[in-house]
Parts: structure tokens; sequence; C-alpha cells
């Protein structure tokens, strides 16, 4: 009997049986017309997680080297599943397997996409296409003062949540009459339902007591007063936290004059990104605020802004501060809360400690990172730069902790020891994989 | 000892910031708010792993002494937590199988041999294998198949992966006498479990960079039920562009397997296809003593040889092969991050066998285990530093 004759079977079996005789059941479930939306459960097999890593351009591919690096070291149960996508390429395929691998996965750590503005409008934003097609709609980033870093203004603590997939960024360009272009911004009741209940939800979640909607509905009337009448509703709901609204331009002022009033802020997408840059920025720059992207099935985290960092990029000066704190929101998503924590901790004592600054040398950073960290290992490599005084200061501490029953006595006794297992590098500096 | 020193390190470090810069921040020094529990990392002690070790009947005690006596001599840092469980033994039971179930709950990894089903019906259709299974949902089970250097066999160079769903189909338990003298006996495939298996299958092709799927069916002959089975690969395989996607049916697999093996790469089945294929292909390259296993769950991971056979004719006798065992313990080392001592082990074992000298009997050789052990570590090259 061929499948198409026990469906057309199926068919004319179901008004004569009831809905529950065994024969209708069957046939009925095995031909049943399933979803297209089929969303895969995430790559996760004997408590390991396979995450999507999307290194991007400019900085990017030196951060994700140091967040795997940092992963080995603690033990983390992760395996990185690297996609490159080549910004330089004018077809989407490369993006297009970037967003079917985080479908396959469900998590992804990315560093940002160049956007080449000279290609033709037809070329949409890379970051922005991965965003839209996973319908990551909440982008969240938390701003807060770090001890440690001197900047203007002290104990600020905001999340902002932006919308990510429509507004602004729809991609609605038109002419219509030669030199008039037409730019649509698109905001939608669901939307921004959506997103106003995500904002309500994470601030009843963490605590906090009051939520800012930013705006600018005394201009845009129709499109950000709907945006506007969502978020009143939504903030009906909760009753708990208090609700205020604030013009973007007014917002903006506020900011840098006094930012401390600000607890959640959530606003459509363009504001969030001129907002979040701000806040970014008020706490100490692009280097230190990682930023989230949730949506209904997946999540990607990155650096809060979304820059390439080019001008820097292999030079070994870019703080990776931003993309490893990015990589303990990845940690906290999987639930491995004990890992984030204790990561995100050695990366606070050490930007904490004055003596090691990212924009030095940085793999004395990870070196700081390292020694603050007790998991098994049992070798890790370290380049030592030897001439240094901080390099060997770390050294000895990871010595002391890592091995307390081996007496330490110089640098040199340390040096001849390395040279049987390191290989030369540049004149002064050398890699030494040490045996724990 | 070591939460000590840490816990003094902190303190040094505090103890030098606190004088030079003040906390400028009033708030507590978490960046990701509250969402983070102050949980501590997986329980264990500093650069040791504990793994639960359940030796099962046969050889398994045998084996099981074996990888311990290899870890000891190269330094591994795992600890193990030995449960003695057998049903041909009567050392089984609802309390032993919940101790497992415990320390696996802690430990997330195991080491396991074969735990003896006697063919008698007693009551119970379950055995406690699939019960250990179904409880800890150890639903795949991986047989990477892979000709040893130094072992000739008829089919060299082999390479090839079978993936097996290891908790439906004909493994359902459900049988019943409908009429006297007429028994049914369920296979059950769920489009749920039928995803899952597949998509574990393209993850493993991903991870390990492979490029060909295979789906094995009977869907010519079971229209409906190994029909699901391929439709839901097929759905599956559409999200994995780059990776071949094709099915074979089982008996045509079956002589194709034993004539040119070289065709296939990730093999993906249902239940008792699975454990067929897993000991066709165990014997292409030298037997049950050579092949290593490893069966998954989203949350644990159990390592055991590739073909499961107590191999109980030989108990006490000393001429049970344990490469299969060692291999899998050297991948139990990898899935623990132990990426040094892995290699390790698994290279000191191939070397033996290369080598040539020392061999058991199912290789034609006339070794015993401990010899056979011995030359495993005498080959291995732990170097330690200091």
């Amino acid at each position: 009997m061929t499948t198409r004759s026990v469906r057309a079977l199926s068919g004319a079996l179901k008004p004569l049986f009831s809905p529950r005789s065994p024969q209708g059941y069957v046939v009925a479930v095995c031909h049943q017309t399933h979803k297209s939306t089929y969303t895969a459960p995430p790559a996760r097999y004997g408590g390991r997680h396979t995450v999507t890593l999307i290194p991007g351009d400019g900085i990017g591919p030196e951060l994700a080297k140091h967040v795997c690096e940092l992963f080995r070291f603690c033990c983390v149960p992760v395996d990185f599943e690297v996609v490159n996508v080549d910004s330089t390429e004018t077809s989407e395929d490369d993006i297009n397997n970037a967003i079917m691998a985080i479908r396959r996965n469900g998590v992804a750590l990315k560093g940002n996409i160049e956007t080449n503005h000279n290609l033709p409008p037809s070329y949409k934003s890379r970051n922005s296409l991965l965003r839209t097609t996973l319908d990551l709609y909440a982008s969240v980033m938390h701003c807060q003062s770090l001890p440690g870093v001197r900047t203007q203004h002290r104990n600020i603590d905001i999340i902002t949540i932006r919308e990510n997939t429509e507004g602004e960024y729809s991609s609605l360009e038109h002419e219509n009459v030669p030199g008039v272009v037409e730019s649509l911004k698109i905001i939608t009741r669901t939307k921004s339902l959506r997103i106003a209940d995500y904002a309500f939800r994470t601030a009843r979640e963490k605590g906090r007591r009051r939520v800012t909607a930013v705006h600018k509905a005394n201009i845009m009337k129709l499109g950000d007063g709907l945006f506007l009448e969502c978020c009143k509703e939504v903030a009906s709901g909760y009753p708990e936290i208090t609700f205020d609204s604030m013009i973007v331009d007014n917002t903006t002022m506020q900011l840098v004059s006094r930012p401390q009033q600000f607890d959640v802020m959530v606003m459509p997408n363009l504001y969030g990104n001129v907002v979040s840059n701000v806040c970014a920025g008020l706490v100490g720059g692009p280097g230190l605020v990682p930023g989230a992207n949730y949506g209904e099935n997946y999540a990607v985290f990155e650096t809060g802004t979304r820059n390439t960092g080019k001008s820097i990029a292999n030079r070994n000066t870019a703080n990776p501060t931003a993309m490893l704190l990015a990589s303990c929101l990845l940690l906290d998503h999987l639930k491995l809360h004990g890992y984030a924590s204790m990561i995100r901790k050695a990366i606070l004592s050490t930007i904490t400690d004055s003596r090691v600054r990212s924009h030095r040398c940085y793999m004395q950073y990870v070196g700081g990172i390292q020694l603050l960290l007790l998991r098994p290992a049992l070798y890790f490599d370290i380049t030592l730069n030897m001439s240094s005084p901080l390099c060997s200061s770390c050294t000895l501490l990871i010595w002391e902790v890592r091995a307390p029953h081996l007496k330490w006595s110089s640098p040199s006794w340390m040096q001849s020891r390395a040279l049987d297992l390191a290989h030369r590098g540049t004149r002064n500096q050398m890699t030494v994989r040490l045996y724990l | 000892m070591a939460v000590i020193l840490r816990g003094s390190l902190v303190t040094l470090f505090k103890s030098l910031v606190g004088s030079r810069c003040p906390q400028l921040a009033s708030r507590p020094l978490s960046v990701s708010a509250g969402l983070c529990s102050p949980e501590t990392p997986p329980a264990r002690a500093d650069a040791t792993f504990k793994v639960t070790m359940v030796p099962g009947d046969g050889v398994g005690p045998e084996l099981m002494t074996a990888v311990k006596e290899v870890f000891k001599a190269g330094d591994v840092p795992v600890e193990f937590e030995e449960f003695h469980m057998s049903e041909v033994q009567n050392m089984a039971s609802k309390e032993k199988l919940e101790q497992v179930l415990t320390s696996m709950k802690s430990n997330k990894v195991a080491i396991k041999g074969k735990i003896h089903t006697p063919m008698e019906f007693k009551g119970e259709l379950a055995s406690y294998e699939m019960r250990l299974r179904r409880k800890l949902d150890l639903f795949a089970n991986v047989v990477h198949v892979n000709s040893l250097p130094g072992y000739s066999t008829r089919h060299n160079n082999l390479d090839l992966v079978i993936i097996r769903e290891q908790t439906e189909g004909e493994y359902s338990s459900l049988e019943h006498e409908s009429v006297t003298g007429v028994i049914e006996c369920l296979k059950i495939i769920t489009r749920e479990k039928s995803r899952r298996i597949a998509k574990f299958a393209f993850d493993y092709a991903t991870k390990k960079g492979r490029n060909k799927v295979t789906a094995v069916h009977k869907a010519n002959i079971m229209k409906l039920g190994d029909g699901l089975f391929l439709q839901s690969c097929a759905e599956v395989a559409q999200l994995y562009p780059k990776i071949k996607y094709e099915n074979i049916i089982i008996d045509n697999c079956c002589m194709q397997l034993v004539q040119n093996p070289y065709q296939f790469d990730v093999l993906v089945m249902p239940n008792l296809y699975g454990n067929i294929i897993d000991n066709l292909a165990a014997g292409l390259v030298g037997g049950a003593g050579v092949v290593p296993g490893e069966s998954y769950s989203a949350e644990y991971a159990v390592f055991e040889t590739g073909a499961r056979h107590p191999f109980a004719q030989a108990v006490g006798r000393n001429i049970a092969n344990p490469t299969a065992m060692l291999l899998s313990a050297a991948n139990m080392l990898r899935h623990l991050n132990l990426e040094y001592h892995s290699q390790m082990v698994s290279d000191a074992v191939k070397r033996v066998i290369k080598q040539g000298k020392v061999r058991t009997r199912d290789l034609g050789g006339y070794c015993t285990t401990t010899d056979f052990v011995h030359a495993v570590v005498e080959n291995l090259r732990h170097r330690p530093i200091c």
C-alpha cells in the first residue's frame, strides 16, 4: 500500500471512526503535516555544549581567541563551532551559513562584522540580517561602573533594552521622485508589546524598580505614540515597577549630566543604538561592556557597542573585557553559572588590579586572569615578556598557587627551566608551557 | 588546601588593591545583575575529576583494573567511584541502581562494563542495563570504528562512525501475548526521538569535521515506523547544508559494509539495526576487544566498549583484550577536557599494537591481559616536568 493510498484511506475513515479509534489515530499522526518552523533543540550532549563562534572582523578574531583560551583553561564544557563570515564578499552564502549554524546550536558568540557603505543598497548589513532572520528582538546591555576604571560619573547601573528588528532598521528606502528619498520607520503593535513585556519581565527578574521608555512621540505622534502606548499597557501588569517615559533628546542630556537617575530603559531601534552607546561611554568605553541579543529560541552574545575596532586590530592592544564578559553572559545563558561567576570574578579582580591594565600587553592580562583561577588544568601556556616585572610577578603567583610544594628560587632558574620547554619567539618574549 | 590558597590569594589582591584605589561603585561587584546565583562550580576537588565506574559482568572488572593501572601510571587526575551491579550474581537491586544514579548526577560521566542480561524471562521485561539507560536518558550510542595501524584485517584504514538510537524502537520492552500462542512485540518510533538522534548525528559530524551522514532503515517494509525515522532525518539534514545526506536499507547496508565499507562515513539508525551494525563493524577491524564506544544524553556521558559483551567464558583467564576499554577511557579523558592525558593513553595503546610484540589472543598473540597492560604502561611517554 503506498503512502498516498494510506492517506486517502485515513481521510475516508476519519468520519467513520471516532478520533480515538486506534487505526485512525496511527495514520493521522504519521502523516500529520508538521510545522515548517521546526526549532531544533540546542546541541548539548553529555553535558557539553556546542556554541557557534563568529569571529567577525577587526579585533574580533583576537578576542575570540582569548575567549577560547580562557575556556580551555577553566575546563568549561563548551565546544566552539567556528563560522567565518567574509565581509568583502557580496553573496549572502557566508552569513546564511552562520545563521544556519546558530539555528543548530541555539547560542552564539559573535564579533562584529564590517559593513561596507560603498556597496549597492541591496547589500544589507550582515549584523542586522542575522538579527532579523533569527528574530533576536531584544538587545540588552547592562552598563555598570566598574571599580578601578576612572570615569566622569560614578555609581552608574543602567540596563538598556532595545527593540532590534523593526523601526528605522526596516531596510525600506526608496526614491519616489528624483531627489526625494523615503525611508520607512515601522512600528508595530505586536513587536512593541513584545519588547515592553521583555523589559518589564527583566526588571522584575532582576529586582529593578523603574522602567523608562524613551521615545519621540511629540514629533512622531503615531509611530512612537504607538510604542509608548504599548509600554503603558504592559506597565499596568507590573504594579510594583514604576513606569515613566522620556523624550530621546532630553534623555541623552540627562544621561551625560545625571546618569544615576536611570534604572531600566526600553526603546525602539535607533534610539536604542544611540542611548546604549552613550551609556557604554559613561562607564568606560567600548572595550568594557558586554551585550546580548535574545529571541524566542536563540541568543547571540557580542560586545555591547558593535564596532569592529579595525584601527587597533592585530596590535595586541584591544581591551578584551567586553568580549570576556559577553562570554560570561553566554555561560549564564547555558546555566553554567558556576563557571560564569568564576570567570567574571577573575576579570573584575584583574581590572581592579591597577598593575594589569590591558592597554600594555594583552597576554599579561590573560596571565592576570589565570593567576586568579584555580581550575583543574595540567599545563598552560604563558607568554612571558622577560623585561616586564609584572610578568615575573604573575608567574610567581601562578607558581605558588599551582605548585606550592615546589620552591621558586629565582627568575633565572625559571628561565633555564623554561628553555627546554619553550620556543623563543621574538627577542625578549618566550612561551612557556607550565606543567603542574 | 586549594580553597584556602585561593582565599588567601583573593585577600592578597584585595589588600593590594584596596589601599591604592578605593572601590568606586557602591553596588555589589556583579556585572550581570543578580542572574547568577552564588552557585559553586561542579563538585570536584582541585585538579581531580570524579567518575562513576560500573565494572559490570564477565571481564568487565578485569578491564577496569587495566584502566585503573594505566591511569595510575600516567598520573591521570581522575578518581573513580565504583559500583558493582550484576543481574546474574544477584547484585542488582533498586537501591543499587539509585546509588549509581545519584553518583552519576554529581559526576555526569561514567565508565561502564556490560551488565549481563540473562535470556530467561523472570517477570521483568526491562533489564538493568536498559533501566539505567532509560533513567539517564542515554539516547545516543556512538561507536567509532577505526582500524588499528599495525593490526591488519581484510579492510584496512577503516574510519566510520555508527550512531544508534537506544531508548526506543524494538527495545521498548513492550511485549504481550494477545491470544494464546500469539505474541505482539511493539517497536516504537517517535518523531521527537528520531529528530533528536538525527540532530545528534549531524552535530557529531559537524564537530568531527565529517562530510556524510547515512541513515539506515527498513522503510520499504515498515513504511510508517521507519518511514517516520527517515523523514525526521531528512528534515534535520536541511539544517546542515554542508554535510551530505543519504539513506540506505539495512540489508543492503550490511552487504555493503563487508564488501566496501569505505563508502560510509557517519551512519545513523534506530535501535536494533544499530546493535547489529555495531557488532558487524567491530568485527571488521578486530572484534569486540578493540572498538571503543560511548553513550550520551543531554546531561550525561557513559563510556564503554563498542560491542557490548560480557565475554563470560574468559573470566579469570587473563586473556581479555583491554584495548577497547583503554581507548574508551582515553575518549572519556578528552570529554573531561584532559586533552593531554587522553592523547598520552591512546598513543600508548596504539604504539603497543603497532609494535606488534605484545598481543592478546584475540589478535593472534599469546600474551595475557596483564602483559598488555604492562606494555601500555611502559609506553606512556609521560614525563612530568618537575
